[in-house]
């Protein structure tokens, strides 16, 4: 028993908030105080029945948990190999993973008494999702929002204003997630008396990327019931995929199933245009080197300077140029496999998705598909995979329409020139 | 005895209080970013706070972040820091220079090869943002083993039961943050900062300065006498962003100075 715990991976972060080398607190000392606060409250709330009674019952009548375990029965067949079960995430409140995690982190901000809540948003995913939880619980919402994200997440804007956040958009950089983390820190160090900060990933300093792990934890949690009533007793999946920018449903997903040795577990980054020395992408794993940023030390896309380097990716919400810190140590121990998906290989998916299970994904899940699709022909069909359909693809059609050249202007439906 | 603490040591022997200035270093330009801060001493400058470009300065506001994107634009690097600094040094060997920025580039160049190389470059002390005590193990304590000056800031949110932390491996001085919130942004008031100062002095030797929220030389005057001295950035950034010559940069600094210097 002994041996087996010092063996876990599962015991992360040491009390320095380190995973290996990774995560850490780099941030001002503005911050520091309010940070440290958090961390006891936090340590106090996770050992509180109430605290989880509330989060349950939220989950259950607000969100619509448990999302279903979906088998996928006609794209099993279509890529002729092994089983493929979708976990329906995007079935949540708000239409994606995102809504998980905001809603423990608000629960804390009220225990600890903060009446403004600030976010930033990539694809808008976690703005709506945070926007949605203050309406709720009538708490004051600002959403920082890169300016090149707010044009080609339009609907989503429109969402959060709707359900009464001011959305800022931000100028500084390239307009995208990165720079809105910037803004979104700017504020906190500004208001950090009565402002909480609901990071939307499993990134920043510690306590957050093990905060929002252990909220977004409850997907994989459940995939290991649901699996066990579907397949019968003990089955566990044999491969679990997930789609990665900060990397929080990913950890969601891997994190149950770390110390289950036969479960392969394979993270999708974002590849763009292709990961190489033109770095038109995001796979911080595959293309980037340690460093520090947004308070915590990770692979981060960079120059020889130690520059941070723009990330592109055609999801916004995986257009982050760092991963969370315990991605950057589970791919430097080997537990977890991290690959690479273009924007042209995720819109295949994207398609084959709509085409053979009548379900719209968002771009993000599309990139985990496609490696599905690259991997499942090959496995013998007792072979389970489990991949997290994290968010519906509402929100993306029209960048959709824009690739495949579908003028959506057009009344008439034609395709555009 | 670093010459922070040596010029400490001079400004007390003539009962003045320090003026410290911000420039980022290779803004708008290397050659003319040379020229403003080879002339920051004879402005009446006590210590020099060089600005090290990053692509996310995360605790800076609006004026400070176009001096980095600028600077950066220009192609400085951590190496032409260092190199602007070793420049500086071939006319000056007295006036402190505290090289101030993020972990990032320092780190990306590994913390040993840094220190040695800005030991050299004639660097005496480090102010970097992004460190907290609770990372002291990542550079502080190697920097002040190599002997420069870590410079710790200490903030409105660093309450007394977390003061003697953010004290104990401080160096040089401490850098007291007027403000909650980013460089530039409201104008600090003396009456908030007078019982602050008093509280952090009750704990440590060191000289405390003050910065965030100075931009005029009234400003100035009533900081610095709130104090041991004060740090002004945005504004002097400002006049450079604004395309004035360095002669003009300088006599702003100039009148900084003298506002510090008549507290």
């Amino acid at each position: 028993m002994a041996d087996d715990l010092f063996n876990s991976f599962m015991n992360g972060p040491d009390d320095k908030g380190r995973f290996g080398i990774f995560g850490g607190r780099f941030v001002s000392e503005t911050l520091m105080p309010l940070i440290l606060s958090l961390e006891e409250e936090y340590e106090r709330a996770k050992t509180d029945p109430a605290f989880w009674a509330e989060m349950d019952d939220l989950w259950k009548n607000y969100v619509g948990r448990p999302s279903p375990l979906y088998f996928a029965e006609r794209l099993t067949d279509h890529l002729g190999g092994a089983k493929i079960y979708l976990k329906r995430d995007e079935l949540n409140h708000t239409g994606a993973h995102k809504i998980n995690n905001v809603l423990g982190q608000i629960l804390l901000a009220r225990r600890m008494g903060k009446t403004r809540i600030i976010a930033e948003t990539g694809a808008g995913q976690h703005g709506v999702a945070t926007a949605t939880v203050c309406a709720k619980f009538g708490l004051k919402c600002v959403v920082y929002m890169g300016a090149h994200d707010v044009r080609r997440q339009a609907p989503n804007v429109f969402r959060m204003r709707l359900l009464g956040a001011e959305v800022i958009p931000v100028t500084s950089g390239r307009g995208t997630l990165k720079d809105a983390m910037n803004d979104a820190l700017r504020d906190w160090v500004t208001n950090v008396r009565d402002t909480f900060y609901c990071i939307g990933t499993v990134a920043g300093p510690h306590p957050y990327p093990a905060m929002v792990r252990d909220f977004q934890s409850i997907i994989g949690k459940e995939v290991r019931w649901q699996l066990a009533e579907q397949e019968g007793e003990g089955r566990l999946p044999d491969t679990v995929i997930a789609a990665i920018g900060g990397g929080s449903n990913a950890m969601g997903l891997f994190y149950p199933f770390l110390d289950d040795k036969s479960v392969n577990i394979i993270g999708v980054e974002a590849g763009g245009k292709g990961v190489d020395e033109k770095m038109q992408h995001c796979a911080s794993l595959t293309g980037g080197r340690p460093g520090v940023l947004h308070g915590n030390r990770t692979y981060l896309l960079q120059d020889d300077d130690g520059q941070i380097l723009e990330g592109y990716s055609i999801s916004a919400g995986l257009d982050y140029p760092g991963i969370g810190p315990e991605h950057s140590w589970l791919h430097e121990v080997g537990r977890a496999q991290y690959v690479s998906i273009t924007d042209k290989e995720a819109l295949e998916a994207f398609q084959l998705s709509c085409a053979l299970e009548g379900i719209i994904p968002a771009l993000e899940p599309s990139h985990a598909l496609a490696h599905v699709m690259k991997i499942a022909g090959d496995l013998p069909r007792e072979h389970i995979i489990v991949m997290n359909m994290c968010g519906r693809g509402d929100k993306d059609i029209f960048t959709v329409a824009k690739h495949l050249g579908f003028d959506m202007s057009d009344t008439e439906g034609r395709d555009a020139d | 005895m670093t010459r922070i603490d040596a010029k400490f040591a001079e400004l007390r022997g003539q009962g003045k209080k320090a003026f410290v200035s911000y420039v980022m270093a290779g803004d708008p330009d290397y050659a003319t970013s040379l020229e403003v801060v080879k002339g920051l001493p004879g402005a009446g400058v006590d210590i020099i706070e060089l600005g090290l470009p990053f692509t996310d300065p995360m605790a800076d506001g609006p004026t400070i972040q176009a001096a980095g994107q600028r600077a950066l634009e220009a192609g400085m690097t951590l190496q032409k820091t260092l190199d602007l600094a070793t420049e500086f040094r071939k006319t000056d060997d007295t006036t402190p220079i505290v090289l101030m920025g993020y972990y990032n580039p320092i780190y990306n160049r590994g913390v040993d090869t840094f220190l040695t190389d800005a030991k050299a470059a004639g660097i005496d002390g480090l102010i970097v943002v992004d460190l907290p005590p609770e990372e002291d193990d990542e550079l502080c304590i190697p920097a002040q083993a190599a002997g420069l000056n870590f410079i710790r800031l200490a903030t409105p949110t660093t309450d007394d039961k977390r003061l003697p932390k953010v004290l104990q491996n401080t160096s040089g001085f401490v850098y007291y943050v007027s403000i909650t919130g980013i460089t530039g942004a409201a104008e600090a008031q003396a009456t908030d900062v007078a019982p602050e100062v008093a509280r952090i002095k009750a704990k440590t030797d060191l000289p405390v300065i003050v910065g965030f929220g100075v931009r005029t030389p009234d400003t100035a005057r009533a900081i610095a006498g709130a104090a041991d001295g004060t740090v002004v950035g945005s504004a002097i950034v400002s006049q450079i962003a604004a395309g004035k010559p360095p002669a003009e940069v300088l006599a702003f600094v100039k009148s900084l100075a003298d506002g510090a210097h008549s507290a």
